[in-house]
């Protein structure tokens, strides 16, 4: 590969590694500090969970990986992003297209309804995907036995390819973005709120079927959600966003079964309505999240945290390691740490 | 109510800047809207005291001495093919010319809009009738409609404004009842009916401003169209009589002579130009100065 | 009307009450069918589904913005679907709709104070404008909302804040029930909880009795006294949250609950087989259950003649065959063939 190969990420696995990230948009009014310092990796076949509100960061950090930020207004100040070894951010626009977007790295949008052509059949959609990312010259028959291969591996049957959007359901549409996905066998795919628009019993089938294929293709997945659930059932990893940065980060054991957690994590889960126990008050986060323009110079949550102390505002609190997996952003488990992760 | 107010909480939360305090401060931000503005006042000028900066006599006094004259410190802007002054011709033109654009746009923006405001509103069959009638008008082309109007009419500048005001009528009507629709099915309009408003208020207090834009601007514009439009009917003899100093009619009239004396069709030209610019300027300008979204 | 005649009335009471579309020229949707259940003064009835099951057309019906097609709704005992507009106008007063949409259900062009006067000066509450002011800001701060905010419009403002707005304009005529469409769905977690909160608030310090429609189950379990669980048009089962939740009987309900990720470990990656198949559209239904294509347990009843909604359990109703036979029930098909049609 380029001269971008770094050993040391490929010995751990990881298809992603994503360092030090930081983003802006910039306009002549005003500059929004939409990532900052944000380090993470996904290992090959592993399910990562990138939890937070609107506003959080989750799709800006999923666009600066696929380097579809838009145009004027986004760019990565800091950082580095390796896929399977090679900086994203120092190839060629060409060598992103032609390569690895929609080859190597696919990624899935929310919305089900406006993400696939409406004049254009299933089929056709699959097949414009396989044909454009076709280093091994495959026939015109190969890739159309690729189209039903695709289509029945995302449970839809192989008859149906020659039908148009609008005659699937919101669940069968989404299915099919997955199918286009995952047509061309990508290392990593980025699912940003795959189910949100979908029904419960769908958004159920959907993830189940993600999870299926994700065991059968061993893709590295990044999915991006605001729903712990969707988190606590298809993910190994996960971290909590909260105004551009990673305020907790650790396997799905140290976010939901451990006594330590960022006082963000905490009210998240104070604001989800328990199915096992009676009608009470909900615990929420009072307050909103700080305007992404002009962020506090301390803690980004030390307006809405109950434990906020004097440090909080007049230091940033760093990533703080408690154990191989688990890192919280918050000075109160300044003395439990074993390393500070310097941003 | 143990979470109700306190009784003296006197806080007045319907004070507010005064409605047209706040669009005037948003309509001045915005420089193009500004100059047209400048634009339509100097029209509006020419027009209300024509008599005074210009001399009315001259308007139609035949003066075979001085016939093609090209600008000078006597008049300004030449003379015609008749020896008329053009410079009271013109300023004299802008009463009549403004007066059609304005009263043909604002009759054709009352009866179009009302008719797809109730279109869009009530829907059904009264919806399909008004918008039938008005597809089978807009398959007339509209300066032959006003044309056959006119003609069954009479000519007199009364008629012209009807007759190119129903012309009108159909894109007007299409037009409210499209961009109405976006807004009659939104929440806020149920929630409005929700509370027991009755269809009066919910149709001019809460669809039509947020229905306004595209009809504000398209109002605008056809209020120079409406212009150019008399002026041809004015060519072909239905429009304004000569000899009344129209500016379309003047344009027609010199037109014969552009190339030997081109300062006859500058004039009118430039005077139409400013006042359908000036028009759409402004309209845009309203536009946005009244949308608060678009504030600041 | 004194409260005394109507103690043991319910607030609400609805009495097979249908909403059908017509679609073309001769097929009908029946958005809601034969749909009954009543409210009591002070309580919650959650109504779940998923899209398309009828649940926001019910809402509708119920506060008259859609004409029923058939059925009655009874507020405070009195059938109100005869009642003429003028006389509906004056019973709005006390029935009000929180929306879903914090964005599209705020008129863009109207500042905040002037929202939540609209429902006010439309019904002349007030003679003078000091005194709605005053009401204007006193509503404001009930909700949460700052009066500093009072010139705000709806675009300056965030997801949570505007909801607010909907809630106090709602809340602006002192009804006494109010259909919640979807209130919380749109906002953020934090928020959510913050609303549901206000709500609940709400409905302790003012008696409020809440309609609340939702696709989420545990924020459905969470603020209702009863639910009913809706399918296609149709009531499927009905009982107290508790109940509901503890021992769902419908196999439509126990396929909801299977499908809810709860955010913790226990039933981490474990097979959810019983979720499949989809919803599909209540274009002249044929009579029989509706959920018999999806269903496990399909007998061949089920789609020959409609389930009979009946109580099984002391207040837990179902309509299913199925449940009928495993707590031994008497069929009542035999008395009922000819109801089948619609």
């Amino acid at each position: 590969m380029s001269e971008y190969n770094f050993n040391n990420s490929d010995k751990d696995g990881y298809v992603l590694e994503i360092k030090d990230l930081e983003v802006i948009y910039e306009t002549d009014l005003e500059t929004v500090h939409a990532v900052n310092n944000v380090s993470f990796s996904v290992r090959a076949g592993e399910t990562f969970g990138l939890v937070g509100e609107t506003g959080a960061g989750k799709t800006t950090t999923a666009l600066s990986i696929l380097r579809l930020l838009p145009d004027r207004t986004g760019k990565v100040t800091k950082g580095e992003i390796f896929f399977n070894g090679e900086n994203l951010l120092e190839l060629s626009d060409e060598v992103m297209r032609k390569e690895i977007n929609g080859e190597r790295v696919s990624m899935i949008f929310q919305d089900p309804m406006t993400s696939l052509n409406p004049i254009m059949n299933v089929g056709e959609q699959i097949y414009e995907a396989l044909k454009y990312h076709n280093p091994e010259k495959k026939t015109k028959e190969e890739l159309e036995k690729r189209v039903e291969e695709t289509l029945e591996l995302v449970g839809i049957p192989k008859k149906r390819k020659n039908e148009y959007p609008h005659q699937f359901s919101g669940g069968m549409k989404q299915r099919v973005i997955i199918a286009i996905a995952l047509a061309c066998k990508p290392e990593l795919l980025i699912a940003d709120e795959p189910t949100t628009a979908l029904d419960v019993t769908i958004q159920a089938q959907v993830l189940a079927m993600m999870s299926e294929l994700n065991e059968k293709l061993g893709t590295a997945t990044i999915l991006i959600t605001h729903d712990l659930g969707v988190v606590a059932n298809m993910c190994d990893d996960a971290a909590v966003m909260y105004a551009g940065e990673l305020v907790e980060l650790g396997t799905v054991e140290d976010i939901f079964e451990s006594e330590d957690h960022h006082p963000y994590t905490v009210g998240l889960f104070g604001s989800i309505p328990n199915l096992d126990e009676e009608r009470e008050r909900l615990q929420p986060i009072e307050g909103l999240m700080p305007d992404p323009t002009a962020l506090p110079f301390g803690c980004h949550f030390q307006d809405r945290c109950p434990y906020c102390f004097d440090r909080c505002i007049n230091e940033h609190p760093q990533l703080l390691k408690l154990s191989d997996t688990h890192s919280i952003r918050c000075h109160l488990f300044s003395d439990k740490a074993l390393e500070v992760n310097h941003d | 109510m143990a979470l109700a107010a306190t009784k003296n909480n006197k806080s007045i939360a319907l004070k507010r800047k005064g409605k047209l305090k706040e669009f005037w401060r948003r309509y001045k931000k915005n420089r193009s809207a500004m100059v047209g503005l400048v634009l339509l006042l100097f029209i509006l000028f020419c027009a209300i005291f024509a008599n005074v900066i210009a001399d009315e006599d001259a308007v139609t006094r035949h003066n075979p001495e001085i016939r093609r004259q090209g600008p000078s410190a006597e008049h300004w802007f030449g003379t015609d093919i008749y020896g008329r002054d053009i410079y009271s011709r013109v300023i004299f033109g802008s009463r009549i010319s403004l007066m059609i654009g304005v009263f043909s746009a604002a009759l054709s923006l009352l009866l179009g809009g009302v008719l797809g405001a109730v279109a869009a509103y009530f829907g059904g069959w009264l919806d399909d009738i008004i918008m039938r009638i008005m597809d089978m008008l807009m398959s007339i082309p509209a300066t032959l409609l006003a044309l056959t109007l006119v003609a069954a009419l009479g000519s007199s500048t009364t008629n012209l404004v009807i007759a190119l005001a129903l012309s009108n009528l159909p894109s007007f009507a299409r037009l409210t009842r499209s961009s109405m629709l976006t807004v009659v099915d939104s929440d806020y309009v149920e929630a409005a009916k929700a509370y027991g408003a009755r269809n009066g208020h919910v149709i001019f207090k809460e669809v039509m401003p947020n229905a306004m834009g595209p009809i504000i601007v398209q109002t605008t514009q056809s209020v120079s169209n409406m212009i150019l439009t008399a002026s041809s009917l004015s060519f072909l003899g239905v429009g304004v009589q000569a000899p009344a100093p129209e500016w379309g009619a003047m344009l027609a009239e010199a037109r014969e002579f552009m190339r030997q004396f081109p300062y006859m069709i500058i004039s009118p030209g430039i005077f139409i130009i400013i006042t359908a610019l000036s028009f759409n300027l402004v309209g845009d300008g309203f536009r946005d100065a009244l949308d608060p979204r678009l504030k600041d | 009307m004194t409260e005394a005649t109507h103690k043991d009335t319910p607030l609400v009471e609805v009495i097979d009450l249908s909403k059908y579309f017509s679609i073309g020229r001769k097929s009908e949707l029946h958005a809601v069918d034969k749909v009954s259940f009543a409210i009591d003064k002070g309580k919650t009835l959650g109504i779940v589904g998923e899209s398309g099951c009828g649940k926001s057309t019910l809402g509708r019906t119920i506060l008259r913005l859609l004409e029923p097609t058939s059925g009655q709704i009874l507020f405070e005992g009195e059938d109100i679907t005869k009642y003429s507009k003028t006389r509906m106008r004056q019973l709005r007063r006390t029935m009000q709709i929180i929306f879903q949409d914090p964005y599209a259900s705020l008129n863009p062009r109207k500042t905040v104070a002037d929202i939540i006067s609209q429902p006010l000066i439309v019904n002349n509450i007030f003679d003078s404008k000091d005194k709605l002011a005053e009401r204007v800001a006193e509503l404001m701060e009930i909700v949460g909302l700052a009066t500093r905010l009072s010139d705000a419009y709806p675009h300056e403002l965030d997801g949570g804040r505007r909801q607010r707005i909907g809630v106090a304009r709602a809340l602006a005529l002192r009804p006494k029930f109010i259909v919640c469409d979807e209130p919380v769905s749109a906002l953020d977690v934090s928020i959510q909880a913050q609303i549901l909160n206000l709500l609940m608030d709400l409905q302790d310090d003012m008696g409020l009795t809440y309609m609340f429609i939702t696709h989420d189950l545990s924020v459905v379990k969470h603020i209702s006294d009863e639910i009913c669980v809706m399918y296609l048009g149709q009531i499927v089962e009905k009982s107290s949250s508790r109940d509901l939740f503890k021992n769902p009987l419908h196999p439509y309900t126990q396929m909801l609950l299977s499908a809810i990720l709860a955010p913790n470990l226990s039933r981490r990656k474990t097979k959810k087989g019983i979720v499949h198949g989809e919803v599909t559209s209540p274009i002249d239904p044929t009579p029989g259950c509706r959920f018999a294509p999806r269903c496990d347990y399909r007998m061949e009843i089920c789609t020959k003649a409609d389930p009979e909604f009946r109580e099984v359990e002391p207040n837990h109703y179902v309509a299913c065959y199925k449940v009928e036979q495993d707590l031994g029930l008497d069929s009542y098909i035999s008395g009922n063939q000819n109801e089948t049609g619609i």
